[in-house]
């Protein structure tokens, strides 16, 4: 048991370690920066989510307000809550969301983890080159992708013209505006997200316990499942959450690619925002967003710590 | 792995390959066509190069996301190499979750709710303190807010691989901290901070959702005035612009790999 007096005198000698100062500057410049701009704004949003709105600017009425018996009153409502639960639209929205993104996730796994098999195996001359192809759109504008999408997909774009030239079909499939474009929309962009965790997993595959489990008489197939699959696993982890959280809020995708067939959250509470200009419902809608996504958010903090912080 | 290929894995990575760029590769192709509908071919020309450079909009939305990119990639360096340094040789110090929590959250987290929590935050400061006033200031934060976690995780990987003995070398020999960080840390770490500020500064100029919620009046970026003009329909001075876009990244992703490929060399 320290005394407080000397766990004093220990913070004072620890002060005076050289480099003491600096380090603590090191940890309080981010920390403070990231308590102000990232956890006081989420803390706020939960406060707004129970405040009654009101018109004018800010258009939410104060929680707390001295009343003119000087005492303290506390403005506390659910309503924008019990109006989520009740409105269908905003059910329908959220469960649609979930729906989306967990479908998304699937066949990026599936056709994320075809890919990065397909690249590992290849001749190392090529891998250089497959990496890269894989890496430019990761730095490509997200806008601009969309954009390419839409020239893509749309009635006379390019998968129309040239399904029809080739005869397969007599008219145009209708993609832009259904929630298959969402899908599309979706696997496309977040597709290097899911390749390239994935592919630094298999990377570091052992080739040897292959062999092993070959030599033992497994099956190619066999081999795969028992060995490179588990051993692959993390890979698969981070690139659903990478994929799957993001999805969930997406907005962009949804308004430029669907229709009014695929609701999503994000949409709805950017559509709150700023067509209704109702701050409590729109907050209401991020906290039951991030109700949905804390686990998964969690998940993905200590797979992060320990994945690149390594021996930490 | 060694061996062939399998034909599997040849088909599976060409029609991946086919997916990822046929409709960049279309985009691109449009963007040099004559006829202003931008899926039937008239003919060469560059005209639409011409009209985006008469474009007031656009340019000055471009300009204004310049500045923003910038200022961004620059905080965020800065306090993402401070975190990751607190991450990686700071031990166990007390916060250390919730810290590791809120660097690497924003990662994921989706923009519409850093958006709008953002926006809440600066009109609760503006009410009570006076600032900030909302525009490029307030982009240019909560920017730096989430590419932080980007820098982090680029600094701190790079960061965990160095050999510390160098370092203890140094204090050994009686160097200063603050000295063995400008000596020996620093001219080990820059490759993976300059890599940090290109990603913030990309992610930055990217970013249209953060930034529609936490401008201002007057404050338009180049992502704002595209989407706005995309909600109208395509048009073939989106399809250059993008056209330029992706010849710019493209060459700056090629040229920054080679640099490290020779390096590692």
């Amino acid at each position: 048991m320290k005394s407080p007096a000397k766990s004093f005198a220990a913070r004072v000698r620890k002060l005076n370690q050289p480099g003491a100062a600096g380090r603590m500057t090191a940890l309080v410049i981010p920390y403070a920066w990231l308590a102000l701009f990232f956890l006081l704004p989420l803390l706020i949003v939960l406060k707004i989510s129970v405040a009654e709105s009101v018109m004018g600017i800010p258009p939410y009425e104060p929680l707390l307000r001295l009343a003119e018996n000087a005492t303290v009153q506390i403005h506390l409502t659910f309503s924008n809550f019990v109006l989520l639960l009740r409105d269908d639209m905003y059910v329908v929205a959220y469960l649609n969301s979930v729906k989306i993104a967990a479908i998304s996730t699937l066949v990026s796994v599936v056709v994320g983890y075809s890919m990065a098999y397909g690249i590992v195996s290849s001749p190392l001359r090529w891998r250089y080159l497959l990496l890269m192809l894989i890496i430019i759109p990761f730095w490509t504008s997200f806008l601009i992708r969309i954009y390419a999408m839409i020239g893509f997909l749309k009635d006379n774009g390019l998968v129309n013209n040239l399904l029809m030239s080739l005869g397969v079909i007599d008219q145009p499939l209708a993609i832009m505006y259904t929630p298959l474009a969402v899908y599309i929309g979706i696997v496309y962009s977040y597709l290097p997200f899911m390749i390239l965790p994935i592919y630094a997993a298999l990377e570091r595959t052992d080739p040897s316990l292959l062999e092993a489990a070959s030599d033992l008489g497994a099956r190619p197939w066999k081999a795969f499942l028992r060995v490179t699959l588990p051993l692959s696993m993390p890979g698969v982890v981070a690139g659903s959450l990478l994929v799957f959280i993001p999805a969930v809020g997406e907005f962009v995708i949804p308004e430029l690619l669907g229709g009014l067939g695929s609701p999503m959250i994000g949409k709805v509470l950017w559509a709150e925002f700023f067509n209704n200009r109702d701050w409590p419902v729109a907050s209401a809608v991020a906290v039951a967003m991030l109700a949905l996504l804390v686990v998964p958010v969690m998940m993905f903090d200590r797979f992060a710590s320990r994945y690149f912080r390594g021996r930490s | 792995m060694n061996g062939r290929l399998p034909w599997f894995a040849i088909s599976v990575l060409v029609l991946g390959y086919l997916f990822l760029y046929s409709p960049i590769v279309s985009l691109i192709f449009y963007s040099f066509n004559e006829s202003r509908l931008v899926t039937v071919w008239a003919g060469f020309s560059t005209k639409w190069y011409g009209a985006l450079m008469h474009n007031d909009a656009l340019l000055s939305g471009a300009w204004l996301s310049l500045q923003i990119a910038f200022l961004t990639a620059s905080v965020a360096v800065v306090l993402g190499t401070l975190a990751a340094f607190a991450l990686i040789r700071f031990g166990n110090f007390r916060g250390r979750t919730l810290f590791a929590g809120m660097v690497t959250a924003p990662l994921v987290m989706p923009e519409v709710i850093t958006g709008l929590s953002l926006l809440l935050l600066f009109v609760a400061m503006e009410g009570v303190l006076g600032w900030p006033e909302r525009g490029m200031m307030t982009i240019v934060i909560a920017h730096a807010t989430f590419a932080t976690a980007y820098v982090t995780v680029v600094v701190q990987s790079r960061l965990g691989q160095i050999d510390m003995s160098l370092e203890e070398a140094a204090m050994d020999l009686g160097a200063r901290p603050f000295k063995v960080v400008r000596v020996i840390t620093l001219p080990l770490i820059w490759p993976a901070m300059l890599a940090g500020w290109l990603l913030a500064f990309t992610l930055s100029f990217d970013d249209l959702v953060i930034a529609t919620f936490t401008s201002g009046p007057g404050a338009k970026t180049l992502p704002m005035e595209v989407f706005s003009s995309v909600r109208m329909g395509v048009s073939p001075q989106i399809n250059a612009l993008a056209t330029i876009f992706i010849v710019v990244v493209t060459s700056m992703v090629v040229i920054a790999n080679q640099v490290a490929f020779r390096r590692r060399a």
